[in-house]
């Protein structure tokens, strides 16, 4: 029970990670390698606005989460969008974000170390414990799962209930055919990406408040959320929730009852369980 | 087997003098110099051996660091038993049957499934045998003490860029590369002409990954010390890549038109701005991705094929995407 | 056009950079070479322990109007490379130093593997190789091997074997009992460590109710101090990193893990991680440790803030600049800037450091800090091989 409970909650801190890196690969057709720098940038932020001006941190998303949006908007606008022109297909697009985000990644990384230096951060806020079960928890982990369960939602319902979400839907499944119904496609792409970048960050504030970060681990988040995009099928939002929770279960499980040395070993095999029966993701579609 | 024709013994000429020069650097400067050199070889078979796979196939393998880290610890773990050639033997068997299993698993899936695995790979690797070592050995880190020199290890990494070299050539001439060919051009085709497109592809990539494998055997040495952050490090795999496709990855030899720059380029960068390494590093490669679409070999192409000399592209060119 | 104005800031930049770096060199100065992480997953333990350590060194001697070689005042010029964490890098930065820009000392980098990786080339240049960051059982071996080369911070197995004895200490007083959760990070330091410690707690006497480990990029500990919590040990030891050390003891103190004794590894000594945990640090064991109580110790705490715009830790600063100070006042002995004459004072000489008295006993400094202890919001040390200056330790009592 303790497994399931424990299991959930980091799996709701997984689905987070893994949201926005949904959209913007799944949509926007860019394979960010700087998602994890996005985060790691977001909770920097967080605990900047914390400490100096002493806001909370979820009033912080508030300030962060359109910033980021912002940001994000631009980065695609002037360093994505040259690329999504010049490629003549996907595998070329594929290529060159992968190149291009690479450097993002890395200019990221120098900005931070730039203003924080390289050395170990990390806050309190709400490390409270609550309990659960008989067990303990901390408050902020809860707050972040519910944050996780609000974001997954909203997402949900704005791209399966909204006709902007079912246009950007249709650019997922095919930006040409998308193009031929009167969609805008470069905006839909732009705004696509741009709202997984803030979705990140949102991701970043709340993970700030229990996780000990520095400058140089957000590849760390950059992998977990691509594993979790891929299992889940690209662009899938249901997906990439889903594939977070078992994650996490399984995770928690292989740590309690196996080893904790074989978490990361746990995650491969599950991760090609799924893809030898749906290689298309869980919730993925038959590649044509 | 046909006869070499005169653009194959000029290229090998070309290539074996190129070589020859090479391995004369220790002669001249057995310092810094020297240790850039050993650098920049180790960088030009990594990622040539990276290109005998994914030039042809498109596959983007991340998994660099984890065959170049099974061949460090091959070495760790037997260099006091074992001579050290047999070593490399067993790091290429070792690097090669990783790569066999793993492409068993997931070259039938798409190129992106294959990124991501491959990708986890190193860490799963690294995990399992540090996993290993802690429950049935005393130490995570491995000695490695032996008389090899920078220069030892310089001459050792130029013989096998030339096996590297010659293999790619020779897969090239067989039927496999003909078959790759086919592949990288239409897999649909390929499968109707009667082509085991999967079992081609797991045999290069066991190529690819036993020369990777050989490559961390001998860089062992070098490290005196093997212990799992620096053996499996994956920054390893996300250099190989990007130099290689900066190199360009149509030929055999453009990964080395990416390798010699991009190493220069990332240490002027890191003796010049030590505080700001990543800042720089950063602006550098974005600038290149929109400067050079299509690669260093592309620019080369294009000023060759500019100053009038242009050969008509190959087939295999044009249909390079 | 934005493109290409970019390229030409970014091709300016590197051109004046080149010009300064060559044109910096002066007459009469001692050039100091260092190269560890400023990037890359040790980067964070560098950027505490390294780095402002030696940028306090340097501002000291400059003030001073330089290091004194044979009657002349010399100023010390540092010349700093980043290794990006990596051996390849690190290896290539010291070749740089050595045969590019000549400099006349190096400091050796960070790190346990770095530092042995790039210690054959070290020696082939004949520097000193004073080393601080590198805990590790094989000193003798590595002493034997490179005879420039000289250890400073320990050896594995004496901070697992102190630690048995502080806690059996604590035993014997009835101040704890003999159950123990012992965890460690699957990583050199942590193994090391836990092979050590495990067979001594039991010879001592303890019963390991709790043992596991757990892989370098774990994030998520509640698994682990549930467990451990369900055992219900009096003592929590965890042989960690620093990114785990902050980890458990956030669980902990949510969980409000009902221990007597609770030790963390490495980070544990950071200034940082008082600041993050706020009252739930006191009484929180770790390894490493200070005399603070010590006017030079002291006095290095506020210079170091002063300076460099942060605190020390409470272990490795005070020794890495210690070592530095080896180093100076060893050259000055030697009254010159020759690397063997250098080395042969090290080797024989006695120090007067912040660390109080040092001299090398067989390259190897034998007595130092193992165990340390948050009392009052400072990390006092509890435990070492014989320094002297430890205070008691102290039961812990909650976490609020």
């Amino acid at each position: 029970m303790d497994i399931l409970v424990t299991g959930t909650v980091l799996g709701g801190t997984y689905a987070l990670i893994a949201l926005g890196l949904t959209l913007q690969y799944g949509v926007a057709r860019i394979m960010n390698l700087a998602n994890g720098e996005n985060l790691v940038l977001a909770c920097f932020t967080t605990f900047w606005l914390f400490s100096t001006y002493a806001v909370s941190p979820l009033l912080g998303i508030a300030i962060i989460a359109p910033a980021a949006f912002a940001l994000n908007w631009l980065i695609y606008r002037f360093a994505m969008r040259p690329l999504v022109e010049r490629a003549k297909n996907r595998g070329q697009l594929e290529v060159d974000s992968i190149l291009a985000t690479f450097g993002l990644m890395f200019i990221f990384q120098g900005v931070m170390l730039l203003a924080f230096g390289g050395g170990y951060y990390t806050y309190n806020f709400l490390n409270t414990p609550v309990e659960i079960l008989g067990a303990n928890y901390g408050l902020n982990r809860l707050v972040t799962l519910a944050a996780a369960a609000i974001i997954a939602l909203a997402l949900w319902l704005f791209l399966y209930f909204t006709r902007y979400g079912t246009a950007i839907r249709a650019v997922a499944v095919d930006p040409v055919a998308a193009g031929l119904v009167a969609i805008d496609v470069p905006r839909a792409s732009a705004f696509a990406f741009a709202l997984g970048g803030a979705v990140t960050a949102a991701a970043g504030s709340m993970l700030s408040t229990f996780y000990t970060f520095n400058a140089s681990m957000g590849v760390i988040f950059t992998m977990k959320a691509l594993i979790i995009v891929i299992m889940g099928g690209v662009g899938d939002v249901r997906g990439a929730v889903l594939a977070a929770l078992l994650l996490g279960i399984a995770e928690t499980a292989v740590a309690t009852l196996v080893d904790p040395g074989l978490t990361l070993a746990a995650t491969y095999a599950l991760f090609i369980i799924v893809l030898l029966f749906r290689p298309q993701g869980i919730f993925g579609r038959s590649p044509a | 087997m046909n006869a070499f024709t005169a653009r194959e013994l000029r290229t090998a000429v070309i290539g074996a003098a190129a070589l020859a020069a090479a391995a004369l650097i220790p002669l001249a400067d057995d310092g810094y110099y020297l240790s850039l050199a050993v650098n920049i070889a180790l960088y030009a078979v990594l990622c040539t051996a990276w290109t005998l796979f994914s030039g042809p196939t498109h596959y983007i393998s991340l998994a660099t660091a984890a065959f170049f880290g099974i061949g460090t610890y091959t070495v760790g773990l037997g260099i006091d038993t074992l001579p050290f050639p047999l070593l490399l033997a067993i790091a290429a068997i070792a690097g090669g049957l990783i790569a066999g299993l793993v492409g068993v698993a997931t070259l039938r899936l798409s190129g992106v499934y294959f990124v991501i695995f491959t990708l986890g790979l190193a860490e799963l690797v690294r995990q399992i045998v540090t996993w290993l070592q802690t429950n049935f050995t005393n130490a995570v880190g491995l000695y490695v003490f032996t008389d090899f020199t920078e220069a030892h290890i310089f001459w050792m990494l130029l013989g096998l860029a030339a096996l590297v070299y010659v293999t790619g050539w020779l897969i090239n001439r067989s039927r496999l590369g003909f078959a790759m060919r086919i592949i990288g051009n239409d897999e649909t085709v390929a499968r109707h002409a009667g082509i085991d497109v999967a079992r081609s592809k797991v045999i290069l990539f066991m190529i690819s990954g036993a020369f990777i494998g050989i490559t961390g055997a001998v860089l062992a040495p070098r490290f005196a010390y093997v212990e799992p952050p620096s053996a499996f490090n994956p920054l390893i795999s996300f250099q190989v890549v990007i130099m290689a496709l900066l190199g360009g990855t149509s030929r055999l030899w453009a990964p080395l038109l990416g390798v010699i720059p991009f190493t220069i380029l990332f240490d002027q960068v890191s003796a010049h701005f030590p505080n700001h390494t990543s800042l720089m590093i950063g602006i550098a490669f974005m600038a290149v991705v929109y400067v050079l679409p299509r690669g260093v070999t592309g620019l080369v192409e294009d000023l060759v094929r500019t100053r009038g000399s242009g050969r008509p592209a190959t087939v295999a060119e044009r249909a390079q995407p | 056009m934005k493109r290409r104005t970019l390229m030409k800031a970014f091709a300016a930049a590197l051109l004046a950079s080149s010009v300064h770096a060559t044109g910096a060199m002066a007459e009469g100065t001692i050039r100091v070479g260092a190269s560890a992480p400023k990037t890359g997953p040790l980067a964070g333990g560098s950027a505490v322990t390294y780095w402002p350590a030696i940028q306090l060194w340097v501002h000291d001697v400059n003030e001073r109007g330089g290091i004194d070689v044979g009657g002349t005042k010399m100023k010390v010029e540092l010349v700093e490379y980043d290794d990006r964490t990596s051996n390849e890098e690190a290896i290539k930065n010291i070749q740089r130093l050595a045969t590019v820009d000549k400099v006349d000392f190096i400091i050796p980098p960070y790190g346990t593997g770095i530092n042995l990786a790039t210690a054959p080339l070290i020696a082939k240049y004949g520097y000193p190789h004073i080393a601080v960051t590198a805990v590790t059982d094989g000193v003798d071996e590595f002493a034997q091997r490179w005879p420039n080369s000289f250890w400073t911070l320990g050896t594995s197995t004496a901070f697992a074997t102190t630690l048995v004895d502080l806690l059996k200490g604590m035993r014997d007083k009835g101040l704890i009992n003999d159950k123990i959760a012992v965890v460690n990070v699957a990583d050199a330091f942590g193994i090391e460590l836990a092979n050590a410690g495990k067979p001594a707690f039991k010879e001592a006497g303890f019963d390991i109710v709790y043992e596991t480990s757990y892989p370098l990029t774990q994030q998520d500990f509640s698994p682990i101090i549930q467990a451990a919590k369900a055992a219900a040990p009096d003592s929590f030891v965890a042989f960690s990193y620093p990114g785990d050390t902050f980890g458990l003891t956030k669980e902990a103190t949510i969980a409000d893990l009902p221990v007597k004794a609770y030790y963390v590894g490495v980070a544990t000594a950071f200034p940082a991680f008082a600041g993050a945990n706020g009252p739930a640090a006191e009484g929180v064991l770790g390894a490493g440790g200070v005399d603070a109580n010590s006017p030079a110790i002291k006095d290095f705490i506020t210079r170091h803030t002063e300076v460099t715009g942060q605190a020390p830790d409470f272990w490795a600063s005070s020794v890495q600049y210690a070592s530095l100070e080896v180093l100076e006042q060893a050259i000055t002995r030697a009254g010159s800037l020759d690397k063997q004459a250098v080395v042969d004072q090290v080797h024989n000489g006695e120090f007067d450091t912040v660390m109080g008295h040092w001299t090398f006993d067989g390259n190897i400094i034998r007595k130092f800090w193992t165990v340390g202890q948050w009392q009052g919001g400072v990390f006092h040390g509890v435990a070492s091989t014989g320094i002297g200056g430890e205070v008691s330790p102290v039961v812990k009592s909650g976490w609020k």
